[in-house]
């Protein structure tokens, strides 16, 4: 080891970037000119554009914010106040970010007035609802929730999207956000409950448990459940669990909460999994030495000296699978019935957030007041899993660092 | 006292088997039930035979081709993207600048980011934004590219797939031992050469699994490209990047929950979705099996 650092220049080991990358062709000594870095132009592109190029990646996240939210900025433009709220809860970096591309948003909101003066469209699509008043008020009763109807305007001010009925397409559309906030979170919970107990005792196995031979097996082989398509996992709840379940528990509407739920939980498990399996493995082994040598048998150890020390770790896991849940689209659309409805009972039928966003998008007009709110689904969305990414990432991962590095 | 702890020791480790266990059933009903229903209907000519009376008779080619074509451009995009960003994560950045974790941070949340979301921006930017600017500035306002198609289609789909080739090729690029590189440049190769020359051969192979399991992740996600590209039916495959185009994944979406005639195409449905299914298992399974290959040898 010592001989190899005599070879190259003591103080350049101390710095991979900077080694001396030229041949010294005359004399073959070292001079302080020979040792200074030559200035080479494919150096010097190849260096930049791979830099320019893993810059992206943060401008993707970046672009992805602007343009998801841009697009559903003209339902503030008429209360900017309460735009400048909403502001204000999301954090003030964000807010820098969207300023900078405060000129992107310049074209935008003038295509938003043009559609406003483009009424054909919609005077067409509010004939063709027409008919479904009467649907509309049926389903109305037939949710029996307040038939009071709220003074109904067309545009989705900020008062209507914290309303409680999304009938985004009638006479008087209102997009109030609240049974599909419900209909959300009723998925997550059922989903997350059955996930996260599951997927952590069996990492738990993994981690703790599991012979060397076995746990090459069943590790690769639980995370063959995460390339399982959603869309085929969906098709798997629709047609067969939903079935099953019904035949079980004998309730009335065949696609509803529980099925979707049950089914989410099938694309958590392998996420919640993983991470937390990661987390129990990376507990340093002198715990669990410590922990034998003073007579804990191999259980105790496991969920008592093992797992504690684990739970930051498991706690993102459980953070992300929450994520996953939240956005996954496929399953939501094909196994939960997607009715909009506020109820406690698992067994309704209910619908997401993301579910909405891929049932109505394609057939909503662009530019539309519908299309904004939408998108701006959308962009509630990627802040939500935004802030869990974050949480699990620097919150839970600087907490378990100072545990396991001794306090 | 002892029997008591040996009991609930027993039982513990056995709620932990039993998780396991039931995970791996779950896999394994899921594999056995769509296989059941999809190999009455499964043969050469669904394969290869175009839909037929309104999608109720008929094979499943144009999805097959359109899935093919589609994870065709968003490999060409994804793969050099995803492997540079990787080559600057091991190579030129310092382990805990600021950039280089902000950079790992932005690929964690892609990774996180629900690929609804992707659809929508897929539609705000690279549709409405590029597209339409393209058409504003070339065609002269004609609509031709501010619409969803194949090309939008993939590059959405690239992105949603970009932290895969990511941490696949980082995973690999970290492996390479340290001595081969200060070798490298001991010799008098360049940075760069370095790369070129011992970096990128070394990290082959991880970068075909890591495509692979790219692949497999863009053939099965529908989300991105509900209103990106895929169409619901047509009669002709996409000859260019702006037509429309046919999915797997779509068709079985469309079939079981927007035709009219569910039942009747029931067995459609199930060989639709095996068809699928057993893709995203082969690929997944190469990409394990080159993976643990390469682990071997090294």
């Amino acid at each position: 080891m010592d001989n190899k650092e005599d070879v190259i220049v003591p103080e350049e080991t101390n710095e991979m970037a900077s080694v001396p990358e030229e041949k010294p062709d005359k004399g073959f000594k070292f001079s302080e000119d020979s040792l200074k870095r030559k200035f080479r132009i494919s150096e010097f592109l190849s260096k930049y554009i791979i830099t320019g190029v893993a810059f992206l990646n943060i401008t993707i996240i970046v672009l992805i914010f602007v343009f998801v939210f841009k697009e559903s900025l003209p339902i503030f433009s008429s209360k900017q106040k309460e735009n400048t709220e909403v502001y204000g809860e999301e954090g003030p970096e964000r807010y820098g970010e969207t300023e900078e591309n405060q000129t992107l948003q310049q074209p935008e909101r003038y295509t938003g007035e043009e559609e406003v003066e483009s009424g054909p469209e919609r005077y067409g699509i509010e004939k063709d609802t027409q008919m479904t008043a009467e649907q509309f008020t049926q389903d109305s009763i037939l949710s029996g929730k307040g038939n009071e109807v709220e003074a109904g305007s067309d545009e989705a001010t900020f008062k209507s999207l914290t309303g409680k009925k999304w009938y985004p397409v009638s006479d008087h559309p209102r997009y109030g956000l609240v049974p599909l906030f419900v209909g959300t979170l009723k998925i997550t919970l059922i989903g997350i409950l059955f996930a996260a107990p599951l997927a952590i005792l069996a990492a738990l196995f993994s981690a703790a448990f599991a012979p060397k031979w076995l746990r090459e097996w069943v590790k690769p082989a639980i995370e063959l459940l995460a390339s399982f398509p959603s869309v085929v996992i969906g098709f798997f709840a629709l047609m067969v669990m939903a079935t099953f379940f019904q035949d079980v528990f004998g309730y009335d509407t065949r696609l509803n909460a529980f099925v979707g739920g049950v089914a989410m939980a099938l694309a958590a498990i392998p996420i919640i999994f993983t991470v937390s399996e990661d987390a129990l493995t990376s507990v340093p082994s002198t715990y669990t030495e410590a922990s034998l040598a003073l007579g804990a048998s191999k259980w105790q150890t496991a969920f008592f000296v093992t797992l504690p020390s684990a739970v930051p770790g498991i706690f993102a896991a459980v953070l992300l699978g929450i994520g996953r849940i939240f956005g996954e689209t496929m399953i939501a659309l094909m196994a939960t019935g997607n009715a909009a409805m506020i109820s406690m009972n698992p067994f309704d039928s209910v619908r997401t957030l993301s579910a909405t966003i891929g049932a109505e998008m394609a057939e909503v007009v662009f530019g539309d007041t519908h299309y904004n709110v939408l998108f701006l689904i959308g962009a509630l969305l990627f802040i939500f899993t935004f802030t869990l990414n974050a949480i699990a990432e620097f919150y839970v991962k600087g907490k378990l660092m100072k545990r396991l590095q001794g306090k | 006292m002892r029997k008591m702890q040996k009991i609930t020791g027993g039982l513990m480790v056995g709620v932990t088997t039993i998780s396991v266990m039931l995970i791996i059933a779950i896999i394994l009903v899921i594999l056995v039930v769509i296989i059941n229903g999809g190999k009455e209907y499964f043969s050469w000519e669904f394969l290869t035979a175009f839909p037929e009376d309104g999608m109720t008779k008929g094979g499943i080619f144009p999805a097959i081709y359109g899935t093919a074509l589609l994870v065709l451009i968003m490999s060409v995009a994804a793969v050099p993207f995803g492997t540079i960003t990787a080559i600057y994560l091991t190579e030129y950045a310092r382990e805990n600048s600021f950039l280089s974790r902000t950079i790992r941070f932005a690929i964690k949340t892609l990774a996180m980011v629900p690929s609804i979301i992707f659809g929508l921006f897929g539609l705000g930017f690279f549709i409405k934004f590029v597209g339409g600017g393209m058409d504003q500035a070339f065609l002269g306002g004609q609509l031709k590219w501010a619409q969803p198609n194949i090309l939008w289609a993939s590059l959405t789909m690239a992105l949603l797939t970009l932290p895969v080739v990511i941490v696949s090729v980082e995973e690999s690029l970290r492996t390479i031992p340290r001595e081969l590189r200060e070798a490298s440049l001991a010799l008098g190769a360049t940075k760069w050469q370095t790369i070129l020359r011992i970096i990128l051969p070394g990290a082959r192979s991880s970068i075909l699994t890591g495509t692979i399991l790219a692949i497999s992740r863009g053939a099965g996600e529908v989300a991105p490209i509900l209103f990106t590209g895929a169409a619901y039916y047509l009669a002709t495959l996409p000859v260019s990047v702006s037509d429309q185009f046919m999915s797997l994944g779509y068709h079985i979406y469309i079939m079981s929950t927007q035709s009219s005639n569910v039942d009747q195409t029931l067995p459609i449905q199930f060989a639709t979705t095996m068809v699928l299914l057993l893709l995203t298992f082969l690929l997944n399974f190469t990409a394990i099996i080159i993976r643990a290959r390469l682990r071997r040898t090294k």
